[in-house]
C-alpha cells in the first residue's frame, strides 16, 4: 500500500524544509521527498493549496480511560485527536485506578493496543494514587515503556520527595511533568484573581500560586541536574522564571494550551462553564506574554491539556463545574488563528511546537518527515475557516471553550502510519 | 426613551445607565400604589412569580412577594427545605420544571455567583437574580440608589461611600456597577483583607480610613459584617471593628449637614452601626425597606414586558 501526496507545502522542520513538494509513502513509512514523483499505482491525494507537516504530538492529554469511560475513552479520544490532526498523544495517569504500578501500567498498554485509533504513549504517576506521600517504582514502570511521569492535576508538595524523585529520573533519563500550582495559594478559586474575580463575586487563583511553584519545582530539578517540563503555563511571571532558568542553563523545558493563547478572563464574564479551566485563563497581558514567549521559543510546544467532562459536571453552577476544557480536535485550528498570520509566526513555528518540539521532548521518532521515519501526517488547510459546534464534536465530552468560535486552520487528511485515518 | 427590553435581571453590571433610569422611572410610578386603599394594580394579573430561594432570606422574599401581589401576580415560593434540591435535583432542572408548570417569572436567589445567569441562559422565563453568591444582588441597589434620589434629588456627581465587607458583599457590587453609572463617586471602605483585587477598575476610590469614607460623602451605605462567614482569612474581631470602622454619631459629626445613612439589613447594632445612627434622623433604613417594593414591583413589570419584546 502507498500513498503519495502531491504537490502540497511541505513544513518539517525537523530537515529544514519548507517547499512545495511531492511525499512519497510505502509500508508505512515516509519514503522520499521530491519535487515530482509519478504515482504509478499509489492512491494519490492532491495536496494543491494545503500544508503536508508531520502529525502533530500532544503531549498532555486526559484520556479518562479506564475509570471514567462516560467522558471520553482511548478510542474516542484518539478519534478526536485524528481528527485534529494528531497522530500521537501521551495519556495523563490521573485515571481510575490512576497509572501508579506496572500492573496498571500494563493493562493500560493492553487497552491501548485493542482500541486505540492514533499512537497512544503513558504517562505514569509519580506518586502512589498521585497523593504525594511516596514515588511509584520510576524504574520499574520505565521498563514498561512508561515515556514520563507526573502528578498532573495536582503538585507534589513535599519537595524532598519530589528531589528524589528527580534523582532517579536524572538516572534513568526519564522526563518529569510538573503541573505547577500551590494549593495552599489557590485553594477555592475558580478564575483568575484581580478584577475578574472581584467583579464575578469568586474566589480568586493568584498567579503566584503557579509561578511560585513553577520556581521551586525548577529549583529543584536545577539542584538534580535533572530534566524537568512544566505543564500548562498560564502566566507572564512564570515565562520569566523559565526564561531566567533556561538563561543558567537549566534543563527546563515548558508548554502552555492552545486556550491560554486565544482566550484571557475577559471572556469567563458570563459564567460559561466551558471557560473554566485550572490553571485559569489571566489577563490579556499574560496571554501577550506568552504568545511571544511560544515565538521567541521561552515556551517550546503548545498541548492540549484536553480535558473531557459530561454535562452534568459542567451545566452546573460555576463554582461546582468540573475545571478543564476539551482540545484535541481544536489544537492546531486554535493555535495557527492565534499565532499564525497575526504575528511574525511562520508554519515551520507552528510544526516545531506542535509536532517536531513535543516528540523530541518525549524522546519519541515522530515529529518528522524525514525518510524511513513512520508516516504520521497531517494535511491541513492553514486559511479555511470553521464553526466550533457541538455536533460537530468528535470527542465524547463537547466541552469546548471554542464552541460558537470561528477558527481559521481546517485539518483535511490526518495520516497513520502510512494509511488515511481521518478524512474531512 | 430607552427601555429596558431584557426578560432577565441579572446585574446592574450588564445594564446601562439608562435602563437604570428606565427602572427607577418606573419604580416612581408604582410607589403611589402602595398608599392607596387597595394596595394593588392588575398589571401582571394571571401571571405566576416564582420565588426560588436557596438561601434563606425573608426579608429580600417578603419584599418580592407583596411588590408581585401589589401587581396581582400569583406567588409560590420554594424555599431549599421543601425543595427537590435536597433530593440532588440541579438548578436547572428545577427552573426547567418551574417553566414546564407555565410559571412567568423566577425569582431566584442562590449562594453560587453566576446562578442566576445560569438558569436564564436555560428557561425562556425571565429570571430575577435576588442576590447570588457573592456577585449581584441588583434590586437591593436599585432600591438604594432609588433611596438615594429621592431624598437627595439625584445621583450625578454625589460622593458616596459603601463601608464593610466589601470582598464578600453582592451588594457593594451591584450598587458599584449602578452608581457609577449614573455618575456618582464611590469610594469603598474597609480593612485592607476586606477589600477584594482589582477593585479600582470598577472605578471606586478606596481608602481604610472610615473617616476619610465619611468626610466628603453625601450618602453612606453601610453593609452588614458577617464575622461568622470566613473562617479562613485573617478577620478583624468584633470590636476591633466597631472602634476602627463602625458609623457612630461622633464620626457623623465630621460629616456633610444633610449626609444620609443606609443600610440593606438586618443590623447588627453595635458592630458596624450605633443603634443612635440607625434610629436616628439621617437613616434612611426603613424608607430603604419601603422603597423595595415599587422597585421590585417596576423589576417584575419591566422584566415580563421584556420577555414579551415590548
Ligand atoms: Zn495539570
Amino acid at each position: 500500500m502507498s500513498i503519495i501526496i502531491k504537490q502540497g507545502l511541505v513544513v518539517d522542520p525537523s530537515q529544514g524544509l519548507r517547499a512545495i513538494k511531492d511525499v512519497l509513502i510505502e509500508n508505512g513509512k515516509i519514503v522520499r521527498i521530491a519535487d515530482c514523483i509519478i504515482p504509478g499505482t499509489s492512491q494519490a491525494i492532491n495536496a494543491k493549496g494545503l500544508v503536508v507537516m508531520p502529525g502533530l504530538v500532544d503531549m498532555h492529554a486526559h484520556l479518562r480511560e479506564p475509570g471514567r469511560e462516560d467522558k471520553e475513552t482511548i478510542e474516542t479520544a484518539t478519534m478526536a485527536a485524528l481528527a485534529g490532526g494528531i497522530t500521537s498523544v501521551l495519556a495523563m495517569p490521573n485515571t481510575t485506578p490512576c497509572i501508579d504500578s506496572a500492573q496498571a501500567a500494563g493493562l493500560l498498554q493492553k487497552r491501548i493496543q485493542k482500541s486505540a485509533k492514533a499512537n497512544v504513549f503513558v504517562a505514569g504517576a509519580l506518586t502512589k494514587n498521585r497523593k504525594g506521600h511516596a514515588l511509584t517504582d520510576i524504574e520499574g514502570l520505565c521498563n514498561k515503556s512508561v515515556l514520563a511521569f507526573t502528578d498532573d492535576g495536582s503538585s507534589v508538595d513535599d519537595e524532598k520527595l519530589l528531589s528524589s524523585a528527580f534523582d532517579i529520573c536524572r538516572k534513568t533519563g526519564v522526563l518529569i511533568v510538573c503541573h505547577c500550582e500551590d494549593t495552599a495559594l489557590s485553594a477555592g478559586g475558580t478564575v483568575n484573581r484581580g478584577f475578574i474575580s472581584t467583579s464575578m463575586g469568586l474566589r480568586g487563583i493568584s498567579k503566584e500560586s503557579e509561578y511560585k511553584r513553577v520556581e521551586r519545582d525548577i529549583n529543584i530539578a536545577e539542584s538534580a541536574q535533572a530534566r524537568i517540563h512544566i505543564a500548562h503555563v498560564s502566566c507572564a511571571e512564570s515565562v520569566d522564571v523559565i526564561r531566567q532558568a533556561k538563561a543558567k542553563g537549566v534543563k527546563v523545558t515548558a508548554e502552555t494550551c492552545p486556550h491560554y493563547l486565544m482566550l484571557c478572563e475577559d471572556d469567563v464574564r458570563g459564567f460559561d462553564t466551558n471557560k473554566k479551566m485550572n490553571p485559569p485563563l489571566r489577563s490579556c497581558d499574560d496571554r501577550n506574554s506568552l504568545k511571544r514567549a511560544v515565538i521567541d521559543g521561552v515556551i517550546d510546544i503548545v498541548s492540549t491539556d484536553h480535558a473531557p467532562h459530561t454535562e452534568n459536571e459542567k451545566d452546573i453552577e460555576f463554582e461546582r463545574a468540573a475545571f478543564g476544557v476539551i482540545g484535541l480536535e481544536t489544537m492546531l485550528p486554535v493555535t495557527l488563528t492565534a499565532l499564525y498570520g497575526n504575528d511574525s509566526t511562520d508554519l515551520t513555528k507552528i510544526a516545531q511546537i506542535c509536532s517536531t518540539g513535543p516528540a523530541r521532548i518525549l524522546g519519541l521518532k515522530k515529529g518528522t518527515l524525514s525518510a524511513g521515519s513512520d508516516a504520521d501526517v497531517v494535511i491541513f488547510d492553514p486559511e479555511r475557516e470553521w464553526m466550533v459546534e457541538k455536533r460537530g464534536i468528535v470527542s465524547k465530552s463537547k466541552n469546548s471553550a471554542f464552541l460558537g468560535m470561528r477558527l481559521k486552520g481546517k485539518v483535511i487528511f490526518t495520516i497513520l502510519n502510512g494509511a488515511v485515518a481521518y478524512q474531512a | 426613551m430607552s427601555r429596558w427590553g431584557q426578560k432577565d435581571l441579572l446585574g446592574l453590571e450588564y445594564l446601562t445607565g439608562e435602563q437604570i433610569e428606565h427602572i427607577l422611572l418606573t419604580a416612581d410610578s408604582f410607589k403611589e400604589v402602595s398608599t392607596r386603599g387597595v394596595k394593588k394594580v392588575p398589571a401582571l394579573r394571571g401571571k405566576t412569580v416564582v420565588n426560588l430561594f436557596y438561601e434563606p432570606s425573608t426579608r429580600t422574599r417578603i419584599s418580592f412577594e407583596i411588590a408581585a401581589k401589589r401587581l396581582s401576580a400569583d406567588v409560590i415560593n420554594i424555599e431549599t427545605e421543601t425543595s427537590s434540591i435536597r433530593k440532588g435535583e440541579t438548578l436547572i432542572d428545577t427552573g426547567l420544571n418551574i417553566q414546564a408548570l407555565k410559571a412567568d417569572i423566577i425569582v431566584v436567589r442562590h449562594n453560587a455567583s453566576g446562578a442566576a445567569a445560569m438558569l436564564a441562559r436555560r428557561v425562556d422565563i425571565s429570571v430575577i437574580n435576588a442576590g447570588d453568591g457573592w456577585h449581584e444582588h441588583p434590586t437591593q441597589a436599585l432600591l438604594d440608589i432609588f433611596t438615594i434620589r429621592q431624598r437627595l434629588g439625584r445621583i450625578q456627581g454625589l460622593n458616596i461611600s459603601i463601608v464593610g465587607d466589601i470582598a464578600h458583599s453582592r451588594v457593594a457590587r451591584s450598587n458599584i456597577w449602578g452608581l457609577t453609572k449614573l455618575g456618582a463617586r464611590v469610594t469603598v471602605c474597609a480593612p485592607k483583607m476586606l477589600i477584594p483585587p482589582g477593585i479600582e477598575k470598577m472605578g471606586v476610590r478606596i481608602t481604610d480610613k472610615i473617616d476619610n469614607a465619611i468626610q466628603e460623602a453625601d450618602a453612606i451605605n453601610v453593609l452588614r459584617m458577617q464575622f461568622e462567614r470566613d473562617k479562613t482569612t485573617a478577620f478583624p474581631k468584633q470590636l476591633e471593628y466597631f472602634k476602627n470602622f463602625a458609623v457612630t454619631e461622633e464620626r457623623l459629626k465630621r460629616a456633610k449637614k444633610d449626609i444620609i445613612v443606609m443600610h440593606p439589613g438586618p443590623i447588627n447594632r453595635g458592630i458596624e452601626i450605633s443603634s443612635e445612627v440607625a434610629d436616628g434622623c439621617r437613616s434612611v433604613i426603613l424608607e430603604q425597606v419601603t422603597n423595595g417594593i415599587a422597585v421590585r414591583m417596576a423589576v417584575l413589570f419591566l422584566a415580563w414586558q421584556g420577555r414579551r419584546g415590548l
